[in-house]
């Protein structure tokens, strides 16, 4: 009997706890797919954030560095200047990159540090229970903005892919979903491409996916996959933002 | 006086009303009280546990290491704290998905089949109430009558459309403990 | 009126009612109920409520606050204070009224989300840069939490200085009953020094760069001064059956109620502890120890850490007595049993000594 589907082999032996219909679960997979695929386990490194992403200790059998909530994109160019030929990536929810992350993360990107940013937006603060992330969308309801958010108090939902493509140093920006098949198969691609701008040395370079968070949008898992399709991705349209060639 | 309970089950079947509506009639009823709801990671789909402690002095911790009761209203919860009840302690469990013929021998279980007896007041949202009037007659904590009759108050406003079908979800519990 | 709520919650309430008109707070558990409460109470009294990108921002917009004259507050646990340090100093140096927070959990680094008292050293020995301290105030009841936020902006407005209010994961998430009656509208205290745009006055320069030596010199005495002001007034604790105690407990917030319950059965077993529970971590209540030491023999410190506050109690005791120490860090919660067993020992093991 042959085998059509397994645990890859980076992923450890470990029943996964996210929460049902959560997309930090695919991604974490996918990220795994692809170091098997790409031979990656001898030389990746992993900086994991605060946030729901930092379960991810529980479950990806690579080397990993916990940094402080924010910090990964300085960590990740510590860690990648010290090692250059290693494969070094940061996986950063939005309060992680958009939030409290913004100067490590734009200065990271400006001085196009070959690494690689896995940025999460789910559009809320997952682990610490629902409240306002720099992406929640005009309107929507969080348990600090529980009159829905005002962009005259509480600003507007950041474009991070928009944003980061204005820097010299970024190198190749895509945003992709994770909310169907047709979805998940461009974001591996997309995760695959951002390797290979690593492995090419072209700069910095961060795949935004936009994962459901059914717990705190308060919908069903189905439910969620589908606001990203009629309602997130409006805001936060999927594609190339920038990709320079690969030498 | 100092009687500490644990309130257990999985997240959306009111284990943590259960444990404030006790909470809050207990401070109605001028005692010292703590309630504490655990939180954590794992409570992600998983366990939802609360302690309660009702004294007739300060309390010096609001966790119970080894409570006097436990009421478990699913399997996991039930494996998990009968092992900590203290000996001679009062377990109630929701006997309609729980299977307590494993229970320590020292201890007392009641067993209340709060699906089946919800089905009687037509909606499987009160059967958190309806182990909590069980609960009530099981361990004199707290004054039926006075929960009763300080029910509006003990819910909190908003609640007053459900007043009627709360108490009689109490009245069910209490009553099939009664017999 | 009595109520269950939560010490976040509570804390929250009781600030508003205390005047608190702007909350800056980034979330981490566990004070989100706190930024939660202000998220909607705030705004209906007027006030202003920023969910701000990171704690380091927080704490520059309680700055700019105070500066303007408001009485501004914000919230954190561990990770975050760290953050806050310099935000705290420049505070102290400017000399500026504000309120911060710390509902302390597991550390050091990223820790965990259980309650500890890991954070003592930072919060009573200034924690920033520089020679500086904050009135750091320790509830350890619910009740006591909404008791003490009046008094913290109280005594920030009268030294203006920043006063911490230090408790811990435990405290923060527990419900008991509490009442605001006690209350009070606040008082109106002199704002001769806050920015408003100089209409009709010389124009104000808040400034803690001194480049002059003999100036920052200065006034660095004058910051000692005003703090000594505050160790002659503002030392405030609780005792406990201390009056026939041969030994003595000491600990404070969440430990303190633990070592209440261990107290009350050690008495059963006619052991004669007592308690002194200090109430401001800094000023730290030397006096009270001083004084029991002419008395006791025996001091047991108690806390949720590896051992924080037994430096002041050493510092107090300067040599005299016998300090005895039971700690856990990481989160753990110890009960009363636990407590009073490991100090009905030591009270076997100090008789034994003294025959």
């Amino acid at each position: 009997m042959k085998p059509v589907y397994t645990r890859p082999k980076s992923l450890k032996e470990a029943h996964f706890h996210y929460c049902p219909g959560c997309g930090h679960g695919i991604i974490n997979r996918l990220i795994a797919e692809i170091v098997d695929e790409m031979g990656l386990r001898d030389t990746i490194i992993c900086v994991a954030p605060a946030g729901c992403g930092m379960l991810l200790y529980n479950y990806f059998d690579i080397d990993t560095l916990e940094s402080a909530h924010g910090r990964g994109a300085a960590v990740a160019t510590g860690i990648k200047r010290a090692r250059p030929e290693n494969l070094v990536f940061s996986y950063q929810g939005d309060g992680d990159l958009a939030a409290i992350g913004t100067a490590e993360g734009f200065h990271a990107a400006n001085r196009g540090e070959p690494i690689t940013v896995i940025f999460v937006n789910n559009g809320v603060y997952g682990m610490t229970g629902g409240q306002m992330a720099p992406t929640t969308l005009h309107r929507q309801v969080t348990t600090t903005t529980p009159l829905g958010r005002d962009s005259n108090l509480a600003g507007h939902p950041v474009k991070v892919c928009e944003v980061f493509a204005l820097l010299d140093g970024t190198s190749y920006l895509e945003r992709v979903a994770v909310n169907k098949p047709s979805a998940i198969i461009k974001a591996k691609k997309a995760i695959v491409k951002a390797f290979n701008h690593q492995l090419n040395r072209t700069g910095f370079s961060l795949v935004e996916i936009l994962s459901p968070c059914p717990t705190n949008w308060k919908m069903s898992p189905v439910e969620s996959c589908k606001w990203i399709d009629d309602v997130m991705s409006k805001q936060f349209p999927l594609g190339i933002t920038k990709e320079a060639t690969c030498l | 006086m100092l009687i500490r309970t644990i309130f257990s089950g999985f997240g959306g079947q009111g284990v943590l009303s259960m444990g404030f509506t006790l909470a809050n009639a207990a401070m109605f009823e001028g005692k010292y009280v703590t309630y504490l709801p655990s939180y954590g990671v794992e409570v992600r789909g998983g366990t939802a546990n609360c302690t309660v402690v009702v004294s007739d002095e300060e309390i010096a911790s609001p966790v119970a290491s080894e409570p006097d009761f436990v009421v478990a209203m699913n399997q996991p919860s039930f494996a998990r704290f009968q092992s900590i009840l203290q000996s001679g302690g009062l377990l109630c469990a929701n006997s309609s998905i729980v299977d307590t013929s494993g229970a320590r021998r020292d201890i007392e279980v009641l067993n209340i089949p709060t699906s089946e007896l919800a089905e009687k007041l037509g909606t499987i949202k009160v059967a958190n109430m309806i182990m909590l009037g069980a609960f009530l007659r099981a361990s004199d904590i707290i004054s039926f009558d006075f929960v009763i009759k300080h029910l509006s108050e003990i819910l909190g406003e908003g609640k007053s459309k459900l007043i009627k079908m709360n108490k009689e979800a109490l009245d069910l519990g209490f009553n099939y403990v009664n017999e | 009126m009595r109520k269950l709520m939560s010490g976040n919650a509570a804390l929250g309430e009781a600030a508003v009612l205390a005047g608190c008109t702007c909350y800056f707070g980034y979330p981490i558990t566990p004070q989100n109920e706190l930024t939660e409460h202000m998220a909607k109470r705030i705004p209906e009294t007027g006030g202003v409520f920023i969910q701000s990108e990171s704690e380091v921002a927080a704490i520059n917009m309680v700055l700019g606050a105070s500066v303007a004259g408001a009485r501004a507050m914000t919230s954190s646990s561990s990770p975050g204070i760290s953050l806050k340090q310099e935000g705290i100093s420049y505070l102290a140096a400017d000399e500026l009224p504000a309120v911060i927070v710390n509902m302390m959990r597991g550390g050091p680094g990223m820790g965990n989300i259980s309650p500890s008292q890991s954070d003592y050293l930072q919060a009573t020995r200034g924690g920033g840069h520089g020679d500086y301290k904050t009135i750091v105030l320790a509830p350890s009841s619910v009740q006591e939490l909404a008791d003490l936020v009046p008094l913290a902006f109280d005594l920030a407005d009268e030294y203006r200085n920043p006063v911490i209010i230090l408790g811990d994961g435990m405290l923060g998430q527990m419900m008991e009953p509490v009442s605001f009656d006690n209350i009070k509208p606040n008082r109106d205290y002199p704002k001769d020094y806050i920015l408003t745009g100089a209409k009709g006055r010389p124009s104000r320069m808040i400034r803690s760069l001194l480049f002059d030596t003999k100036e920052e010199e200065e006034h660095n005495w004058k910051l000692f001064r005003k703090y000594q002001r505050m160790e002659q007034n503002e030392v405030r604790y609780e005792t406990f059956l201390l009056d026939d105690a041969e030994m003595v407990i000491i600990a404070y917030g969440i430990a303190a109620r633990i070592a209440k319950g261990a107290i009350k059965r050690l008495r059963q077993e006619n052991l004669k502890v007592g308690m002194i529970r200090p109430i401001t971590v800094w000023p730290f209540p030397m006096k009270v120890i001083q004084e029991a030491a002419q008395q006791v023999n025996d001091f047991f410190v108690f806390e949720m850490s590896t051992g924080q506050l037994i430096e002041d109690v050493k510092l107090a005791l300067n040599g005299k007595g016998h300090i005895h120490f039971y700690g856990r860090p990481g989160g753990v919660i110890p009960t009363p049993v636990e407590l009073s067993r490991i100090v009905s020992r030591h009270c076997y093991q100090s008789h034994r000594r003294k025959k």
